[in-house]
Order: C-alpha cells, then sequence, then structure tokens
C-alpha cells in the first residue's frame, strides 16, 4: 500500500466524521489535519489542549496523574502521599515502570503506594487531622524518606481541605520538605496541567531550597537531564553518553531522581530538556530566575543522537566537541550493525503513533534510521507549541491527530493499514485483535531503555520482533482460509 | 494584564509567553528598543497587540513582565 495523497486524507478525515453530529463534527474537525510541512505556526491547521467532547471515547489522564505519576512519582527518596480516596494510587501504582536503584521500602519509595483512603467521615469532617496523623506516621516508618508531598485528589479541592497549612506544620516538625500539590483531578483538560502544577509546587518548594549556600562544588561542565522518567532505563542509558562527552550530569529529572539532586539543579551550566511538555516550565523558570540556559534534544535513533550530542556540544568548549565526535564514533560499528540486520526486515513498513508527551514526534527519527515511515501521528495532551515542532519532523500529507478517540483511530488504521501501531494499553487490544502488530509506547511493552545508541538496539529488536512474528498470519481460523493458502491435503474419500 | 516571560530564542528573536495561557508567539516589533528604554506598543507575529509603559534602562531577558492588551 502506498502513502495516502493529500486529498485522499483529507478525504479520509471527512468521511471519518460524517457519522458525528454536527455540533461534535465541527468541533473534531478542528483536531484533525493533513500534515503540511509549509506551515509555520500549528495552530492554523490544528487546534490541542481543550476540553475532550463528553461521549467521545478519550485516553487522557488527569491533572493528578500527570503530577503523581509523571512529574513528583519518579522522584525516589521522597515520600508521595495520594491524598484522598485509595483507588487513584492503587490503580496507577507502579504502571510507568521508572526504574530506580535503592532499597524499595527503606531509602527509596517509587513502586510503593501512600494513601490516605479517604472514607465518608473524612469528607465531611475534613480529612487534615488525617493528613497531620499520616505524615507522623510515615516519618516513624520510613525515617530515611528525605521529604514527602501530598498529591491532592479530587475531593480535596471540593471539601477545601487546607493541605498548606498542615504541610507547612508538619514541615517545621520533622525538619524536611513536605511539599503539598494542588493537582485534584478534575483541573484543567488533561494530564497536561498535572504537570504545570507539579512544575509549579517543584519552583516554589524545592528549587529555591539551596539559594544562597555555596557548599556544592559546581564544574563548568554540569548538566542536568530534565524530563526524562527513566522508564526501562531510558535516563541511565541517556546519562552514559554525556558522561562519556566529559559532561558532569548533577540532576536527573524526575526518573531515578533524588530531591537533593532536584536542589542542586539551580548551580549547573545547561538544562537539558528531553520531555519538553512535562518539563518547560521549569526550565523557562530557571532561565529567568537563575540564567542558565536550556535546549531541547533527542535521544531516539543515532541520526537524532548525533544530532543532539553535537548540539549539545555547541553550548561547550573545544575538548567536549572533540569528545562529542569521538562517542559517536565509537558507538558507529554498533548502530551500523543493529541498521544491517534489521533495516531489511523493516524497510518500507509504515507506522502511526498516537502517544503523549514528547513521542509522537522524537521516535520519528528513530523509525527512519530503520527504513520505516510514520504515516500519521497525534498526542493526547499536547498544546500547539508541540504540534509546532511536529509539523516539520513529518512527511507530507501524513495525518495529525490531537486527542483522538477510539472510533477515529480505528476508522484512520483500518483504512491506512499500517504495518505497526504504536500507542497505550487501551489502544493495545482492540489493534492486536484486529491483527495488526502493536507497541504499547507509553513504558515500552515492558522492554526498554529506548534512549541512546543502547536504547536503539533494543527499540530496533522490539519492533521487528512485533512485526514479523509470525503469529499475525495465525489470525484467521483454518477453514475460514481459502483453499490455496490452505495447504493441508484433503483426506481421501474411500 | 497577564504576567508575560519575555525570552531570546536561538535565533535571537523576542519570545512573548504567557505561562497561564501556555501560550508563545514571536515578538514581529517593539514600538521603543533602544539603549535607553525598552517597551511601548509590542505586536505579535499572531497580530495581536499589547502595552506595557517603557522600561528604563532596557531590562535584560528572560524576564517577566506585566503587559496590558493593546487594543483596550
Ligand atoms: S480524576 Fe480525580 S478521582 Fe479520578 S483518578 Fe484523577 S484525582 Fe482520582
Amino acid at each position: 500500500m502506498s502513502a495516502l495523497t493529500r486529498e485522499e486524507a483529507q478525504a479520509l478525515i471527512q468521511e471519518v466524521l460524517e457519522v458525528y453530529p454536527e455540533k461534535a463534527k465541527k468541533d473534531r474537525a478542528k483536531h484533525l489535519a493533513v500534515n503540511d510541512q509549509s506551515v509555520e505556526q500549528s495552530k492554523k491547521c490544528i487546534i490541542s489542549n481543550r476540553k475532550s467532547l463528553p461521549g467521545v471515547m478519550t485516553v487522557r489522564g488527569c491533572a493528578y496523574a500527570g503530577s503523581k505519576g509523571v512529574v513528583w512519582g519518579p522522584i525516589k527518596d521522597m515520600v508521595h502521599i495520594s491524598h484522598g480516596p485509595v483507588g487513584c494510587g492503587a490503580y496507577s501504582r507502579a504502571g510507568r515502570r521508572n526504574y530506580y536503584v535503592g532499597h524499595t521500602g527503606v531509602n527509596t519509595f517509587g513502586t510503593m503506594n501512600f494513601t490516605s483512603d479517604f472514607q465518608e467521615k473524612d469528607i465531611v469532617f475534613g480529612g487534615d487531622k488525617k493528613l497531620d496523623k499520616l505524615i507522623s506516621e510515615i516519618e516513624t516508618l520510613f525515617p530515611l524518606s528525605k521529604g514527602i508531598s501530598v498529591q491532592s485528589e479530587c475531593p480535596i479541592g471540593l471539601i477545601g481541605d487546607d493541605i498548606e497549612a498542615v504541610s507547612k506544620k508538619k514541615s517545621k516538625e520533622l525538619n524536611k520538605p513536605v511539599v503539598p500539590v494542588r493537582c485534584e483531578g478534575f483541573r484543567g483538560v488533561s494530564q497536561s496541567l498535572g504537570h504545570h502544577i507539579a512544575n509549579d509546587a517543584i519552583r516554589d518548594w524545592v528549587i529555591g531550597n539551596r539559594d544562597g549556600d555555596e557548599s556544592f562544588q559546581t564544574g563548568p561542565y554540569d548538566v542536568a537531564v530534565i524530563g526524562d522518567y527513566n522508564i526501562g532505563g531510558d535516563a541511565w542509558s541517556s546519562r552514559i553518553l554525556l558522561e562519556e562527552m566529559g559532561l558532569r550530569v548533577v540532576a536527573q529529572w524526575s526518573g531515578d531522581g533524588t530531591l537533593s539532586e532536584m536542589e542542586l539543579t539551580s548551580k549547573v551550566k545547561l538544562n537539558l530538556i528531553h520531555c519538553y511538555r512535562s518539563m518547560n516550565y521549569i526550565s523557562r523558570h530557571m532561565e529567568e530566575k537563575y540564567g542558565i540556559p536550556w535546549m531541547e534534544y533527542n535521544f531516539f535513533g543515532p541520526t537524532k543522537i548525533a544530532e543532539s550530542l553535537r548540539k549539545i556540544a555547541a553550548f561547550f568548549d573545544e575538548t567536549i566537541q572533540a569528545n562529542a565526535e569521538q562517542v559517536i564514533a565509537k558507538y558507529q560499528a554498533e548502530y551500523d550493525a543493529v541498521i544491517a540486520k534489521y533495516r531489511p526486515r523493516l524497510e518500507g513498513k509504515k507506522v502511526m503513533l498516537y502517544v503523549g508527551g514528547l513521542r509522537p514526534r522524537h521516535v520519528i527519527g528513530a523509525y527512519e534510521d530503520l527504513g520505516m515511515e510514520v504515516v500519521g501521528t497525534g498526542y493526547e495532551f499536547a498544546h500547539n507549541d508541540d504540534y509546532d515542532r511536529t509539523i516539520k519532523e513529518m512527511g507530507n500529507a501524513t495525518l495529525l491527530y490531537d486527542d483522538i478517540t477510539g472510533y477515529e483511530f480505528e476508522e484512520f488504521v483500518k483504512k491506512v493499514k499500517p504495518d505497526l501501531i504504536g500507542s497505550g494499553i487501551k489502544e493495545k487490544y482492540i489493534f492486536q485483535k484486529m491483527g495488526i502488530p502493536f507497541r504499547q509506547m507509553h513504558s515500552w511493552d515492558y522492554s526498554g531503555p529506548y534512549h541512546g545508541y543502547d536504547g536503539f538496539a533494543i527499540f530496533a529488536r522490539d519492533m521487528d520482533m512485533t512485526i514479523n512474528n509470525p503469529c499475525w498470519k495465525k489470525l484467521q481460523a483454518p477453514w475460514l482460509q481459502s483453499s490455496e493458502q490452505d495447504a493441508t491435503p484433503q483426506a481421501a474419500s474411500a | 494584564m497577564p504576567n508575560v516571560m519575555i525570552r531570546k530564542n536561538d535565533a535571537g528573536d523576542l519570545l512573548f509567553y504567557v505561562a497561564k495561557k501556555d501560550m508563545e508567539e514571536t515578538i514581529s516589533s517593539v514600538e521603543l528598543d533602544d539603549s535607553e528604554q525598552w517597551g511601548g506598543a509590542v505586536e505579535l507575529t499572531d497580530g495581536s497587540r499589547w502595552y506595557i509603559d517603557p522600561i528604563s534602562p532596557p531590562p535584560t531577558f528572560p524576564t517577566t513582565l506585566r503587559f496590558k492588551r493593546g487594543d483596550d
């Protein structure tokens, strides 16, 4: 199947929109577009960051998910309390696979679930007393925790608890940071606002903690990795490249990160941002307050890695620049071998993506390195600036879809017939049952890392393993297969 | 009167960023921009106009300033 032409793509969007009632059609039409590289500003062709329509199937998360699940959760030496009823924390526990080193339950707490388990009486009489008691209990049971964050679930905002007052009081009492985060799920249109709220909480309660304290020995090559959540070890396979280049990674935000790393970030020379969407806010703040420049980079696939390493090195002196070239040269044999092995097996395959954060645009380069083509991409919770950055990465006449509904996605897939879909767990089984190879691109389908040169080898293997898996040919029941496919000889009649 | 963070991009253009709205636009023209002062009417590439009383001496970017909508 060849890719769609611009007219075909337009017609497809129209056809899919046809089933909606007038008002919904008008609204959804703004979120679907055919990519045109000549467009400079995405808002001319696609609208994003709007409330999802009631009645359509969306896969978005809530602000609490953005704050607790994404930004705060991976900070491993803090206890993050899911403040409110038990479900929000219990059902999202450890689902993101943010790897870390440490002894869980002793000095790290990443995969544990702490909750205030609200009952009816807490809703009626308020939960501040319970929170106070809970924090004291945490201190008794887990004295090595470096701090506590209070992640509000919906009811907290509804009943008007004063978590700020409790946090201040307990912080003084325990002599540890206790950070109230107002990330109630009902705020905003998606998890995106949760990222913003979490960033603001870090700005207000963490970033300034070491102001005026010069005891930390800074160096000329100090950098921080921002917006890498170490999914399947992503941050580790990124970090080694930076270190081999001669840079010192002072902090990892927030995968495998610690509170003190975050506090020290205000001392670095350059902030490196991987996930722009979830952590641009804090980078902007540090630029304004401390004069730390920030830059976006992309560690998916050798082409983008080399580009990014050179761009990062350009911020520093010639030694670092020479080192960057050495790093690229060092891994060349390795990634050439990966491409030589997998490219012939994957060449020309078409991919459709629908993920969050940075991946809908960042992984395109990695697929292209393997000779594959991304024919459609979209974000769950992007803003205009994300699409601005996407338009240039995508080919002309490819599909862009924002906050796509379950129905639209299925219809697009039926028409475009991609060889691979990369999306989340909620889409996975639908498409697998439709017989289309699928990779879960939020947590790398229990694999990873995918960042860096080491990650690329795993990425290529996983894509091959999925697309060329023999199981896709076995989806039709034997008696439904046409006779020429059916090689089994019929039993001769007597 | 939104709070606006003004910063420079790699190409040296000034960017106009409203955190509350998550809106970022390039500034196309600034009425007063010399060694003495900075400000006045500011126009963005999307055509919207904003106003700020001239600041002197000119601020160093990035910085957060309060702007008024130009059309009121
Ligand atoms: S929307 Fe509210 S109740 Fe639902 S998971 Fe988010 S915080 Fe919990």
